[in-house]
């Protein structure tokens, strides 16, 4: 009877203490979880109208400091519309707001347009002939409620030192 | 007040020549018929980011100089440089890019234009194969099948599908416009009609394989009139008024162009699937194609940027050319700025080749992937380099940009953009099509006058002077060394 009750009491506490354990799993993925996904640059009509204002404008800094997921990833993340997350490439990382692609379903990619953002992380393997990768090369994201957006004044600093 | 009338818009390559501007006291105030980038640029013209007055670096700032002493720097730079980059020239009118192709010849640089980062490789791809291609006259009264394969027009032509394709009313096709209005309207309908029926009824469930199946070709596809088809990795504005919409997965164009080109042939292909489009409905739309009358295949950087680039276009332009032998089928690139046809042109009808020459020899030279502006930065071989109404600090990969500024940059750009920022001589531009008159080319290649509709802001010159300027500065500072060389022997 001892014995069955001390198996009991065993039983209880590993589970407790497992259930616990893969708490404490679960949530350290959750906030470092990052996917593997296929980066696309390209236009957007928001970038087209911000570029034309002047690069420095407000305009161009909201159409082109961010990126399009799938509404699907965005959950995967635990990301709300807007929130910051960190792209990162073999080439550099940078923290972009996230929002939800307005058509249709494109899990595991994700669409930067044109700008110093993306290019800050962009491919450059010209294949030989002139042009960089701007499509369809590999990246990961992560979510990053604590790193701010850089400014294109910051980005320029931060890469180019001037 | 006055009003302009067929005035060309100078954004992207539909040329738009139907603008409206109203001008009052040398001022742009009200734009008809333009696109909503249009607007940006017609109204933000004058904007607080533009740049005044020549500037130059001094103690790692920006400040302002005489016209003379920018001049005099840039042309000490250009003059004195070994291996200098000449870049840009698409957003500035044909007399100018001349102007440029004169200047790389006589410093001895590379003369690229921005096509290197967007259809090069359809410049590529038709040096191989050749390109079967029309008028955009041709397509608005004729075309009755339009492919956007790889691009966005809503978001990067807004106007084209209006002004050229599918919403057009033609001598020959009509206009698809009703039929798409009818199309949002049904599925506005549709909408409501499920919402109300969630709301009597508990929400049905829908499976991840049922929320990701690949839709089938609608019966629409085989009706009479216009028809839209757009091939893209997401569904993106211009997919959304498309009769069929195909989502092909990222990178893998060539194939689905290939196995399009066997069928195209009659011939079997034992798979069920390519690049993630069933084979049953790729038939169809086959079929589609071959059944048209005028078939025309639109193509952007979703062929140029991803992996097979050149190649990309060479399957392309193979795959018109076996339709060709079935019905009449013709392709086009969607060119971006609205005179990089132009540079291309221009650059071509000067030296040979229509963009990545190479002067340092004396003579041109056009290598691919050697004397492209971009393999140029990245092997870090560059020592100057003259940026014209473009920005690469911000369309360039971060590697390429950190050695273009690490040696002397020259910019002329009327905007203060990244470029600019980070130039050692800045000079300001008139913007052409606004403020300067001149000759831009199309996307078809139809060359087209843009018109001067206000005066450019005092002391601010066109591109086309600016480029004369440092021209006769460098000749002269030339001359000059070869004096004291001579002098010295």
């Amino acid at each position: 009877m001892l014995r069955n009750v001390s198996f009991y009491i065993f039983l209880k506490l590993t589970l407790k203490y497992d259930s616990f354990n893969f708490l404490l799993v679960r949530s350290g993925n959750m906030t470092q979880q990052k996917l593997h996904v296929t980066l696309l640059t390209g236009r957007t009509i928001e970038q087209g109208v911000g570029k034309e204002y002047g690069k420095s404008s407000s305009e161009y800094f909201e159409a082109c400091s961010m990126v399009y997921m799938d509404a699907g990833d965005m959950k995967k993340l635990g990301l709300k519309n807007g929130a910051n997350v960190l792209v990162t490439t073999p080439n550099g990382s940078v923290v972009l707001r996230a929002f939800k692609h307005p058509r249709g379903s494109m899990p595991g990619l994700i669409y930067i347009p044109y700008g110093l953002w993306s290019n800050a992380i962009v491919s450059y393997a010209t294949s030989s002939i002139g042009m960089p990768s701007f499509k369809g090369t590999p990246a990961e994201v992560e979510a990053a409620p604590d790193q701010s957006v850089l400014t294109m004044k910051e980005l320029l600093k931060k890469e180019f030192g001037r | 007040m006055s009003v302009i009338n067929a005035v060309t818009c100078p954004i992207c390559g539909c040329l738009c020549d139907d603008i409206e501007v109203t001008v009052v006291e040398n001022e742009v105030v009200k734009v008809k018929n333009g696109c909503a980038v249009c607007e940006a640029k017609y109204l933000g013209y004058k904007s607080k980011h533009r740049i005044r007055q020549p500037l130059i670096r001094k103690d790692g700032e920006l400040v302002p100089t005489s016209m003379k002493e920018a001049v005099h720097r840039a042309g000490e730079i250009l003059a004195n440089a070994k291996y200098p980059i000449l870049y840009g020239w698409s957003s500035t009118n044909s007399e100018a890019q001349r102007i440029g192709v004169e200047l790389a010849e006589e410093v001895g640089g590379v003369l690229d234009n921005t096509a290197v980062v967007c259809h090069g490789p359809s410049l590529m791809g038709t040096q191989e194969a050749g390109i079967p291609t029309s008028t955009l006259g041709q397509i608005r009264h004729r075309a009755d099948l339009i492919i956007y394969w790889g691009c966005d027009p809503w978001s990067a032509h807004p106007r084209h599908l209006e002004r050229y394709t599918s919403f057009t009313e033609g001598r020959f096709e009509d206009s698809e416009w009703k039929s798409y209005i009818n199309k949002v309207k049904a599925a506005a309908g549709r909408k409501k009609l499920l919402s109300a029926q969630r709301v009597a009824k508990k929400k049905p469930e829908v499976t991840v394989a049922e929320s990701e199946a690949f839709n089938k070709p609608p019966e629409t596809l085989q009706k009479e009139g216009r028809k839209l088809i757009v091939i893209d990795v997401r569904k993106s504005m211009t997919a959304e008024m498309a009769d069929y919409f195909i989502q092909v997965e990222p990178n893998k164009d060539y194939e689905l162009m290939q196995a399009m080109r066997a069928m195209v042939k009659d011939e079997d292909l034992d798979i069920d699937q390519v690049a993630g489009v069933p084979m049953e409905y790729l038939k169809e739309v086959v079929d589609t194609l071959v059944n048209c009358k005028f078939g025309v295949v639109f193509f952007g950087m979703g062929l140029t940027q991803s992996a097979g680039k050149f190649r990309n276009i060479e399957v392309a332009i193979s795959l018109i050319r076996d339709l060709n032998l079935r019905t009449k089928f013709v392709i086009m690139p969607m060119r971006g700025h609205f005179n990089v046809s132009g540079a291309n042109i221009v650059f071509a009808w000067q030296s040979g080749y229509s963009f990545g020459i190479d002067f340092s020899l004396g003579y041109p030279r056009y290598n691919p992937g050697e004397t492209t502006s971009m393999d140029v930065l990245l092997r870090g071989e560059s020592d100057a380099a003259l940026v014209v109404a473009s920005d690469p600090v911000a369309t360039f990969p971060k590697k390429a940009v950190q050695h273009l500024v690490k040696h002397p940059l020259i910019v002329i750009d009327p905007h203060m953009n990244p470029t600019a920022m980070l130039g050692d001589v800045v000079f300001p531009s008139a913007f052409v099509g606004i403020e300067v008159e001149g000759t831009a080319y199309r996307m078809d290649t139809v060359p087209l006058p843009l018109k001067k509709v206000v005066e450019p802001p005092e002391g601010v010159m066109s591109d086309e002077e600016i480029l004369k300027k440092i021209l006769e500065e460098v000749r002269t500072i030339k001359a000059k060394n070869t004096k004291n060389r001579m002098g010295g022997a």
